[in-house]
C-alpha cells in the first residue's frame, strides 16, 4: 500500500492536490485538497450590500458572470426586486454565453488533451487524438481559441466586458440593447452554432439535443463522422469511460434561466427518483477543513481560518444536503430537468463518460434556447427595474453555474452585510470528508481507479468533474 | 527553442484565474501561434499546458536551479504572507512548499519578472478588508512599494516588476508586453512610475468614451441603465484611471462604461477599498471629490455650472434615459 500525492494538478482551474491511498494499483481511498485560503466571507463582512456586484465576480475568472449572477440574485432577494423582463433576458443571455463557453473550452481545452498523452501511444485512435487535442500545439487549440473568442465579444455587447463586468444588476441589466445591437448578438449565436455543428457534432443541435437514450447516442455515432464529439465517444468506448468515476449516484440542481413563467431548468434533486430540494436543508460541515466552527446552514454560516488543526487537509469546507453528499454540474441539471439521455446515462450514478456526455448535450439544448430569447428582447423597453435595498434584510441566491449549484445567502444590518457565505459547485463536489468521515463525490469516485505508473485515470476522473478550485476556496 | 526567445513561466497564486481566462479572449488569429510567432514560448502555463503533477513539478525544479533558463516569470495572483508570516495561506499543490518561497526562488532566477493583473500587482481584491490573509503585490502593497520582494528588488535583466496592472488585464496588455520583451525593444523608460508598461498607462479610461458628450455637458445618468455621464453619480473614475479601455475596447467592442458600469479604476492600486460604496461617487457639498486630476478644482467647477447651463435638450434628456429619446436633428441642407 502506498500513499502517493498527485498534484499540481494541470487544466484544472485554481489549486488542486489529490492525497491517494494506492492498493493494488488501485484507489483504495483518495483526499482532495484546495491548499489555498482567500478569505471572501470575511472579505465581504461590513461592506455596502450593492460592493458584492463588484467583489463576487472575482471570486472565480471562469464563471465570473454566475458569481454576478449568484450576487444580483441574493440582492433581489433581499430586496424584494423583480427584474424587468429585457433585463432578465439579457442576464440569461449572458449567463448561458459564459457556460457554454465554459463547456466548449473544457472540453478541447482542459478535458481533451490527456488523450494526447504518450501513455496511449498504443491505442489505434492516438495518432488522430494526439494531432487534434494536443495541449497548446494540437490542431484544436489552434481553431478553438479564435472560435471561442469570437463567441465571447457577445458579452462586450451584452455587459461590456468579460470577465468581471459590473453591467449585471439586481433589477437587470446596467445598459439596455439597442436594435442593432440585438441583430449583432443573433448573428454571433448563429455563427457559433454553425462552428459546432460542422466541427463538435456533425449535425443539427437540434438532432443531438433529441437523442433519447445512451444507445440512440451510440447508434448516431456508428451514422458517420461526428466530429469531435464522436471522436469522443470513440475513446470513451475504448477506455470505457463509462465505468470509470463512478460518483455518489444523488444529484442536485438549484434550477437555471428563469423565463417568464418558471425557470427553464428546474430546481430539484434526483437519487433514481426526482425529489423537491429543501433548500433549509443544506448545511456546511468543517470537521476537515482549516476552518473554526460548527456544521450549519449557509444563513448562519462562520468563516474562520484554523491553520493548525490536525484533522484539517483543506481550505474547502464540505456542503451536504440533509447530511449527504451531492453531486452537481451539467449532469445532475439535465438529470433534474428531465432529459431522457441524461437519465438514461445517470442511472449508473454517473461517470467520466456521462459527465462529458452530458456538457456537451447541453451545448446542443441551450444555444437554440438563446436564439429565441434573443428575439424576446425589445429595445426601447426598459432592461433595469430599480430598487432600494433596506437597512435590515436577508436573502438566498441560488443560481447553475456550469459546474453546478451556485449559492451565496446574504444578511444585511444597519445597511451593510453582516455575513456573506458563499457555496460553489466544486465544493460540493470536491468536499472533504464530513463528520461522519463520508468523502466527498470526487473522493468516492476515484475510489477503484487504476492509479499505476504512467496511469491517467485519475486525471479523467478529476477533470471529467470540470473543478474550479479558486471557486472552491473563494 | 531558439536562444533569443523569450521562454515564458507561468504561476498562478492567490488569484481567480481571471487574467488567464482573459489572456484567452485574445482575438489574435490563434493566441499560441501568435506568441510563438513573436519569440514567446510558454514552457508552462498551469491552466493550458499538458504536462501536470511530477513532469510539472520538474519544470519548476529546472527553472529555479538554473537548469532551464527562465526568460521571463509571470505571476497572477496576489502573494500571500499569512497566516503568521509562514505563507501556508498558500502551498503551491503537490510541492509541499508555499507560493511566495517559489516565487522568490524563480523570480531570482529570470530575466524579467510580471505581475500579470492587480492582484500579482499590488495585492488586489484579496487584500480586501482585513486582509487576513497578508495579501501584497509582487512590488507594492496597495501604492505603496514593498510588496514581496522589496522596493529596490531588480531581475536579472535589470528592470523593476512589470506590473500589467488590471482587473482582470485586458489580453492585449500581456501579448503586447511578451512580444516588446521577446523583441528586446522594452526598457524602462517604457514603465510609467508605479512600473506599468506606459502603452497602455500612459491613457485615461475617460479617453474615448461613448458617454463624452454627456461628460462635457455633465449630464448624468442617475440610476442603472441611464445613458448619461456616470462620473457625478455612478462612482466611475475613467477620468482618473490609467487604462486605455475604451479606445482599445473589450471583447469586440464592450469597455465597462459602454455596458453601463462605472469604471472602478482596476489599474489603479488600492481600487478595492476606494472608502465609498463602488457605485457612487463621494460628494463634498455636492461636487464630487475625486475630480480629474490635471484639472484645478475651481475650473472645474465654474465649467461644469457653465455646461450644465448650455446642456441641448437631446443630451440633457437622453442622459436620463435607457435609449436615446430625442434623436439628433436632420438638417436639410439644401446640398445637391
Ligand atoms: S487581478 Fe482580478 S482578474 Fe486577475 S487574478 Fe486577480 S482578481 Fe482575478
Ligand atoms: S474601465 Fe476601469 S474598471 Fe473597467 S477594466 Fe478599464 S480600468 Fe478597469
Amino acid at each position: 500500500m502506498t500513499r502517493i500525492i498527485v498534484g499540481p494538478f494541470n487544466r484544472v482551474e485554481g489549486d488542486l492536490e489529490v492525497t491517494l491511498e494506492v492498493r493494488d494499483g488501485r484507489v483504495a481511498e483518495a483526499w482532495a485538497g484546495s491548499p489555498l485560503y482567500r478569505g471572501f466571507e470575511q472579505i465581504l463582512r461590513g461592506k455596502h450590500p450593492m460592493d458584492a456586484l463588484m467583489f463576487a465576480p472575482r471570486i472565480c475568472g471562469i464563471c465570473s458572470v454566475s458569481q454576478s449572477m449568484a450576487a444580483a440574485s441574493v440582492l433581489a432577494d433581499a430586496m424584494g426586486l423583480t427584474a424587468a423582463p429585457n433585463g432578465r433576458i439579457t442576464r440569461n443571455l449572458a449567463h448561458a454565453v459564459e457556460n457554454i463557453a465554459d463547456h466548449f473550452t473544457h472540453f478541447y481545452l482542459f478535458f481533451m488533451p490527456d488523450f494526447a498523452r504518450a501513455e496511449y501511444a498504443g491505442r489505434a485512435w492516438h495518432g488522430p487524438a494526439a494531432e487534434r487535442f494536443r495541449a497548446v500545439r494540437g490542431s484544436a487549440a489552434a481553431y478553438v481559441l479564435p472560435v471561442r473568442a469570437a463567441f465571447l465579444t457577445a458579452m462586450g455587447t451584452l455587459v461590456g466586458k468579460w470577465p468581471h463586468s459590473l453591467a449585471i444588476q439586481p433589477g437587470g441589466v446596467a445598459r439596455a440593447l439597442e436594435a442593432s445591437e440585438k441583430i449583432r448578438l443573433f448573428g454571433l449565436l448563429r455563427d457559433f452554432r454553425r462552428h459546432l455543428e460542422t466541427v463538435l457534432f456533425g449535425d443539427a443541435l437540434e438532432a443531438v439535443a433529441a437523442l433519447g437514450s445512451e444507445a440512440a447516442l451510440a447508434r448516431w455515432a456508428a451514422e458517420k463522422p461526428r466530429g469531435d464529439f464522436g471522436a469522443f465517444l470513440g475513446i470513451a468506448d475504448d477506455l470505457n469511460l463509462d465505468k470509470l468515476g463512478r460518483g455518489v449516484g444523488r444529484f442536485m440542481s438549484y434550477g437555471g434561466y428563469p423565463q417568464e413563467a418558471g425557470l427553464l431548468l428546474p430546481r430539484g434533486i434526483w437519487n433514481g427518483g426526482l425529489h423537491a430540494l429543501d433548500e433549509q436543508a443544506i448545511a456546511e460541515d468543517v470537521s476537515h477543513a482549516w476552518l473554526d466552527g460548527e456544521t450549519r446552514h449557509p444563513a448562519q454560516g462562520v468563516t474562520r481560518p484554523q491553520d493548525e488543526k490536525a484533522e484539517g487537509y483543506t481550505w474547502c469546507k464540505a456542503p451536504r444536503l440533509a447530511g449527504l453528499p451531492m453531486e452537481t454540474g451539467a449532469l445532475a441539471r439535465q438529470v433534474v430537468a428531465g432529459h431522457p439521455l441524461a437519465r438514461n446515462l445517470a442511472a449508473r450514478g454517473g461517470d467520466v463518460k456521462s459527465r462529458v456526455v452530458a456538457r456537451l448535450l447541453e451545448i446542443a439544448l441551450i444555444l437554440p434556447e438563446m436564439e429565441k430569447w434573443v428575439r424576446q428582447l425589445v429595445p426601447g423597453e426598459p432592461f433595469c427595474a430599480q430598487g432600494e435595498m433596506p437597512g435590515t434584510a436577508a436573502g438566498a441566491g441560488l443560481v447553475e453555474a456550469a459546474r453546478g449549484a451556485l449559492g451565496h445567502w446574504i444578511s444585511v444590518a444597519d445597511g451593510r452585510i453582516a455575513n456573506y457565505q458563499i457555496i460553489s459547485p466544486t465544493t460540493w463536489n470536491f468536499s472533504p470528508r464530513d463528520t461522519d468521515g463520508m468523502p466527498g463525490p470526487l473522493e468516492q469516485a476515484l475510489v477503484g481507479a487504476p492509479a499505476g505508473e504512467g496511469d491517467v485515470a485519475v486525471q479523467h476522473v478529476v477533470r471529467s468533474f470540470d473543478p474550479c478550485m479558486v471557486c472552491t476556496v473563494h | 527553442m531558439d536562444d533569443r526567445d523569450l521562454s515564458v513561466l507561468w504561476l498562478q497564486s492567490a488569484g481567480c484565474g481571471g487574467c488567464s481566462i482573459s489572456l484567452l479572449c485574445s482575438e489574435a488569429r490563434d493566441l499560441h501561434a501568435s506568441l510563438d510567432s513573436a519569440g514567446v514560448r510558454v514552457l508552462w502555463h498551469p491552466g493550458l499546458s499538458e504536462e501536470s503533477g511530477d513532469e510539472a513539478r520538474l519544470i519548476l525544479e529546472r527553472c529555479a536551479s538554473g537548469e532551464i533558463p527562465l526568460g521571463a516569470l509571470c505571476v497572477e495572483g496576489a502573494l500571500l504572507r499569512g497566516p503568521r508570516g509562514t505563507g501556508r495561506f498558500h502551498r503551491h499543490a503537490g510541492t509541499g512548499v508555499v507560493m511566495t518561497e517559489w516565487v522568490r526562488k524563480l523570480a531570482g532566477m529570470a530575466r524579467y519578472t510580471l505581475a500579470v493583473g492587480s492582484c500579482a500587482a499590488w495585492g488586489g481584491v484579496a487584500s480586501a478588508g482585513e486582509n487576513v490573509t497578508d495579501a501584497c503585490g509582487l512590488q507594492f502593497e496597495g501604492d505603496q512599494p514593498g510588496g514581496l520582494l522589496g522596493a529596490g528588488w531588480k531581475s536579472r535583466g535589470g528592470l523593476p516588476v512589470i506590473n500589467i496592472a488590471g482587473c482582470p488585464c485586458h489580453p492585449d496588455w500581456v501579448t503586447e508586453t511578451l512580444t516588446a520583451l521577446a523583441l528586446g525593444a522594452f526598457g524602462a523608460r517604457d514603465l510609467d512610475p508605479l512600473n506599468r508598461p506606459r502603452f497602455f498607462a500612459d491613457h485615461l479610461v475617460h479617453h474615448g468614451c461613448t458617454r463624452n458628450e454627456y461628460y462635457e455637458f455633465k449630464a448624468s445618468a442617475h440610476k442603472p441603465s441611464d445613458l448619461g455621464c456616470l462620473m457625478e453619480n455612478m462612482g466611475c473614475k475613467g477620468t482618473q484611471a490609467h487604462a486605455d479601455c475604451n479606445a482599445r475596447l473589450w471583447n469586440g467592442s464592450g469597455s465597462c462604461a459602454r455596458g453601463g458600469a462605472p469604471c472602478i479604476s482596476c489599474t489603479e492600486p488600492g481600487f478595492e477599498e476606494p472608502g465609498h460604496p463602488f457605485h457612487e461617487t463621494p460628494k463634498l457639498a455636492g461636487i464630487p471629490i475625486g475630480l480629474p486630476t490635471d484639472m484645478p478644482k475651481a475650473w472645474f467647477v465654474a465649467l461644469a455650472a457653465l455646461s450644465k447651463s448650455a446642456t441641448p435638450k437631446r443630451v440633457r434628456e437622453n442622459a436620463v434615459a435607457d435609449h436615446q429619446v430625442v434623436v439628433p436633428p436632420v438638417k436639410k441642407t439644401g446640398l445637391k
